[in-house]
């Protein structure tokens, strides 16, 4: 019995200290996610602005003509993954990976991995990389994103791809983050019907092509930007609630490895007392 | 003169938000400058000095690069990538920036890299002009 005793009390020790490890990641992840957030509500009014002055200069003029906007008859696809660069996110990673595989269906498809776990998954599965560049999400600033936005812009324009999606995860809320994959290139707005004379006043300097063509790549950036903090936003909340789940379960565990030892003990107790009381009838 | 509202929008947050007299700026046909009652424009950015001049007739300067400006029923919109205040510069750091990519230019690496060092050079040099004069 003082065997079993010993074995319990060891075990208690190390859930309790696996506890500890899992309730010092909930703090750090929320306070990295409460950062996370900040940032996505900093960079949303420069994006949203941009947004619909390239919606107002698409939908505006009918005559109008861009690369970006033109939809290609080839399938060639690129997928920008942004995942994490670490595990222990509950379902994290993996449902945005399942997202992309469920959304790219049989076709071949070609990806930008953005975070370590992406790097390895797409690795792993032999599809091909256009760089790995970019894989640490944690480290990516504006100015990477504007990298990416850059490199993009160019392979699109060259025509070595036809479409290209992104793929991230939405922050919902604390406790909802869900996995959603977006066509960015060609740019997609409602084109006025040809003939339809609905001319803005706006003024646009050299010409609308010009500006347009001149905004998309900071558009992209900037999605690919904001895409990043919901990402990282979503990452850190999925974290907090698998951590918090697993210092309940923690907690639950050492309650019943505890009453295990209270029995444990008792039963010895009374074992010793029973010999005892043995030997005393057996000398009497 | 007349003051309108200006707000200066970049990634990391909002760097100006109040009324001004005059906005000018670099764009990628040339400098402009946009005053109040201004008809409704857009245009996109380029890499140089801006500076805006406040109603009491103060001026700031500041080295602005890409993105695009907007004047929208009289309500000026500047969203630019980067946006940096005159005094907020890190001078040492846009001398660096600048010898490190003349490094780069000199051995005349691959194409992309000497793109790369090109936009770098020329960003630091908007920086190091802007820090540099005084005054306007």
């Amino acid at each position: 019995m003082a065997g079993s005793m010993k074995e319990i009390k060891l075990r208690i020790k190390s859930v309790q200290s696996t506890m500890q490890i899992t309730k010092a990641m909930e703090l750090v992840a929320s306070s990295k996610l409460r950062r996370a957030k900040e940032r996505v509500e900093h960079s949303r009014p420069y994006f949203e602005t941009l947004y619909t002055t390239l919606f107002d200069i698409a939908n505006a003029d009918s005559e109008f003509s861009s690369p970006y906007l033109a939809k290609r008859e080839g399938h060639r696809r690129l997928y920008i993954v942004i995942a994490g660069d670490r595990g222990l996110a509950g379902g994290y990673n993996a449902n945005i990976l399942k997202a992309v595989a469920a959304d790219a269906g049989d076709s071949d498809y070609c990806v930008l991995p953005i975070g370590k776990k992406t790097v390895e998954h797409f690795e792993r599965r032999g599809v091909p990389l256009l760089t790995t560049a970019f894989a640490e999400a944690g480290s990516l600033s504006v100015s990477d994103c504007f990298e990416i936005s850059r490199l993009v812009c160019a392979k699109f324009l060259a025509g070595e791809f036809d479409e290209i999606r992104l793929a991230f995860t939405q922050f919902v809320s604390m406790l909802t983050q869900t996995p959603s994959v977006l066509s960015v290139l060609p740019f997609d707005a409602p084109r006025p019907k040809p003939g339809h004379e609905h001319k803005s006043l706006m003024l646009y300097e050299p010409s609308s092509e010009a500006v347009f063509d001149a905004i998309i790549p900071e558009y992209l950036a900037g999605v690919v930007y904001g895409a990043l903090c919901e990402s990282v936003a979503s990452e850190q909340g999925a974290r907090r609630t698998a951590m918090d789940a697993a210092t309940k379960n923690a907690g639950e565990m050492i309650d019943h490895l505890n009453l295990y030892y209270n029995r444990a003990r008792q039963a010895a107790i009374t074992q010793e007392i029973t010999e005892i009381v043995a030997g005393a009838d057996a000398e009497a | 003169m007349t003051a309108f509202p200006l707000k200066i929008l970049t990634p990391d947050g909002v760097a100006y938000d109040g009324t001004v007299t005059a906005v000018s700026c670099r764009t990628i046909d040339g400098q402009i400058q946009l005053l109040a009652n201004h008809i409704d424009y857009t245009t996109a950015l380029g890499m140089g000095e801006a500076h805006i001049t406040r109603e009491d007739g103060t001026k700031r300067r500041a080295a602005c690069m890409g993105g695009m400006v907007s004047m929208i029923d009289g309500e000026c919109r500047l969203l630019a990538t980067t946006f940096e205040w005159a005094e907020d510069i890190d001078k040492e750091r846009a001398e660096r920036s600048k010898a490190r990519a003349e490094a780069i230019l000199a051995q005349k690496t691959d194409a992309r890299e000497m793109e790369l060092a090109q936009a770098r050079l020329k960003r630091a040099l908007v920086r190091s002009s802007v820090a540099a004069r005084k005054g306007l």
